[in-house]
């Protein structure tokens, strides 16, 4: 069993957790991630370090509630506990000679792309950090962005907070001014992941992209996390969940994860609303 | 002159159990077994044992049930077994123990395993067995399937204090996630992890070694020896188009959707694809127990599509009667060409599948195996109607530890490297099962674990005279 030391509201949809689980906090590096179950009958869920304490033995996490899992995990109140917490999971992210950074952040991959962007920071190299939201409400680590960034850009779909539009917006008009990234790193939804790789592609700079598909075990076992690189005009599998979770952006084949990640879209908004249904009524 | 054929077995029907998890075989009686075990003919020099990967004096425990001392016989099995519920169940036999018994050659043999299984079965609240004087040596054991699970049994027994890692949430490797319910009982699997805590073994699900901890990190730890149990590693595909599709799952997932998660459970919230049409991909063991899990899930029609005929199939052969009878329909001599999608973006079901295409196949010469190549034949292609693909083509070796494991020697397909008694390139660093020979069976993972248990015992037996 594992203890929620803290917990934290982000925004109506997100939550900051910190798990006491040593083992894992002692070893995580940014860009791994976990496996939890919140209780006996859950299911297991990958989500991404969000942040280690190894004094205290703590993990942070965050996470959107999207369905029925993080539904319940989002009821879970400090000093409860989790029934499973497993990692740390994937390869770390590749920061080293790496000087000059652009880190491109949509919604909760916000809470992804932060502790990457800390690693860059930390290892003195400039950090550009563009962080896009739906709107003003649902933004979240806008302080730590600052701190970990040499220079932040804040979009929103509907302009209600920094720029209106999308990530690629402000990306687009650095790229054109003339500036040179070693590497743009971006993390989000898939098809936000998608048009930074087409914006990008004209200056031929290395795009890593991060992705979260559905996951069982998260060691290689089960192959349901599996997607396609295209490589020389090849098809090449790879599972994110060992060879990942980071990927060439180039090579990635996203029309494919796009619809792999629909795989089960029916089936978890059922569970999610009758979670909700049920978890409606109890509290009445 | 008694019967050539064995005592029969109840099993449930085929028509009902086809609907349902329960297990199939339902097992002995005290009468069937004595009846059974009265076929013996307690040869003098057992062929049977030299036949089992671990050695259970068969012809003495089937000796004690003739004069029903079942407590007694039961105690010869668990004295060499660690898993006789297990053992009696998914052992091969046919291939094992069985086919050396005399009375094989003309009629059938004893069944030795329904033996085995009705003792362990019959066996009640585990007894408060004394314990065993620690020696103060700690060994981990990495993996807690079947060889871990020996390996550790063993080493308990003999006093050494051990620790099973599990990467997952739960104690029992391929046991609880691969083979499934109505082939393979959990509450007979947890039963046998629970005799082993009870015993004073300690099992630390969550940690995945390698990650979590590595193998020099329990070196650091106090432990003075590590056996590495991983087990079989990363599923399979065949590398043909639309295996991206969804709805085209490895077994290894499919069954541990099912297993592990309970999605074969009424009302569960795990997500499967139930029902429609389901082909599955291979003929092993695996691919039975997919193929059968599928049909129970509801699944209107299931086809079994394997490359090369009958004779050829991997599956044990009770399995694959038992698949049979419930409906599974035999594609064989029938080899997959690629997976069609749906490919209309405005369409409901796009990305997903909506036929296998496939291709007939004959024998040809023989390979470097022995069976005769199968071969496609042009133009006979044809396509299956099927929207779930399940691929049960093998697994290959997961490379984790042999990433973080400094100086551990793997071959070339990535398995680890051994000698016979189990030790790998490294010092005090054992492996056995699957992890080290690929997907193999149940009992021959146990048998390596028994062995490296003996060798390890023998080893810091020496470190500590010294």
């Amino acid at each position: 069993m594992y203890r929620i030391i803290r917990k934290k509201i982000l925004n109506a949809a997100v939550v900051q957790m910190e798990i006491e689980a040593p083992l894992v906090a002692a070893k995580a590096k940014a860009g791994q991630f976990i496996i939890l179950r919140v209780d006996e009958e859950g299911e297991r869920i990958p989500l991404t370090v969000a942040g280690t304490c190894s004094e205290e033995g703590t993990v942070k996490i965050i996470f959107q509630i999207a369905g029925a899992t993080t539904y319940l995990l989002s009821q879970k109140r400090e000093g409860e506990f989790l029934r499973d917490f497993s990692g740390p999971l994937g390869c770390a992210a590749r920061t080293e000679g790496i000087q000059k950074v652009c880190l491109v952040a949509g919604g909760v991959g916000a809470a992804i792309a932060l502790p990457v962007a800390e690693a860059f920071f930390r290892g003195k190299a400039d950090v550009t950090a563009i962080v896009g939201f739906r709107s003003r409400e649902l933004v979240i680590l806008e302080e730590e962005f600052r701190a970990a960034s040499d220079r932040t850009f804040f979009t929103t779909d509907d302009g209600s907070f920094g720029e209106k539009g999308s990530v690629t917006l402000p990306l687009a008009r650095l790229l054109a001014g003339g500036e040179r990234f070693d590497e743009i790193f971006a993390v989000g939804p898939l098809v936000m992941m998608k048009y930074v790789v087409e914006t990008a592609r004209p200056y031929q700079i290395p795009v890593t992209v991060s992705m979260n598909p559905i996951m069982i075990d998260g060691t290689g076992m089960c192959g349901g996390c599996r997607l396609s690189l295209l490589r020389e005009g090849k098809k090449i599998m790879k599972f994110a969940c060992v060879d990942g979770p980071d990927f060439d952006g180039y090579e990635v084949d996203f029309d494919e994860a796009i619809a792999r990640n629909r795989m089960y879209a029916e089936f978890e908004r059922k569970a999610y609303e009758r979670t909700c249904n049920l978890f409606g009524r109890a509290e009445k | 002159m008694t019967d050539l054929k064995k005592t029969p077995m109840p099993v449930q029907d085929p028509e009902t159990r086809r609907k349902n998890f329960n297990e199939v075989a339902l097992g002995y009686g005290e009468e069937e077994a004595v009846a059974e075990a009265n076929r013996c003919l307690s040869c003098k020099n057992a062929p049977c044992v030299s036949g089992c990967p671990v050695g259970i004096p068969i012809s003495e425990f089937i000796r004690k049930i003739k004069e029903r001392k079942f407590d007694e016989a039961y105690e010869i099995v668990s004295s060499v077994s660690s898993l006789p519920a297990v053992c009696g169940r998914v052992c091969p036999q046919e291939t094992q123990c069985e086919m050396q018994c005399v009375r094989g050659k003309k009629g059938e043999p004893v069944a030795i395993g329904r033996l085995e299984r009705f003792l362990a079965d019959r066996r009640r609240e585990e007894k408060l067995v004394a314990p065993v004087p620690k020696n103060g040596k700690r060994v981990a054991v990495v993996g807690s399937g079947p060889s871990g699970l020996t390996c550790a049994g063993d080493l308990a027994r003999k006093g050494y204090d051990v620790t099973v890692f599990e990467a997952l949430h739960l104690a029992g490797g391929v046991l609880v996630y691969g083979i499934p319910e109505f082939r393979l009982p959990k509450a007979i699997v947890q039963r046998e992890i629970d005799a082993l805590e009870a015993f004073g073994v300690k099992i630390e699900t969550n940690v995945v070694i390698g990650k979590t901890l590595t193998v020099d990190e329990l070196f650091e730890q106090g432990f003075s020896a590590v056996f590495l149990g991983s087990g079989a590693g990363l599923p399979n595909f065949m590398g043909i188009e639309g295996e991206s599709l969804n709805g085209v799952y490895s077994a290894n997932e499919f069954l541990t959707r099912s297993n592990l998660m309970k999605a074969y459970r009424e009302g569960s919230e795990t997500p499967i694809m139930k029902g429609g049409k389901v082909a599955v991909v291979g003929g092993g063991n695996v691919a039975m127990d997919a193929a059968r899990t599928a049909l129970r899930l509801g699944a209107e029609k299931v086809f079994l599509v394997y490359r090369r005929s009958m004779e050829e199939l991997p599956a044990r052969k009770e399995e694959v009667e038992h698949a049979a009878e419930e409906g599974i329909e035999f594609r064989l001599l029938c080899n997959p060409v690629k997976i069609l999608g749906y490919e209309e973006k405005s369409d409901r079901k796009f990305g997903f599948v909506r036929g296998m295409e496939c291709v007939k196949m004959a024998l040809g010469e023989k390979d470097a195996s022995g069976r005769r190549r199968p071969e496609p034949v042009p133009g006979s292609e044809f396509v299956l109607d099927v929207d779930t693909v399940i691929m049960a083509i093998g697994t290959s070796p997961n490379p984790l530890l042999k990433n973080t494991t400094e100086g551990l020697a793997t071959d070339r397909r990535g398995g680890i490297v051994v000698d016979e008694r189990g030790l790998t390139s490294r010092k005090n660093v054992y492996a056995g099962g699957d992890a080290v020979t690929g997907a193999a069976t149940v009992i021959s993972a146990m048998g390596a674990g028994k062995s490296a248990a003996k060798a390890i015992d023998e080893a810091l037996s020496k470190e500590k005279n010294r």
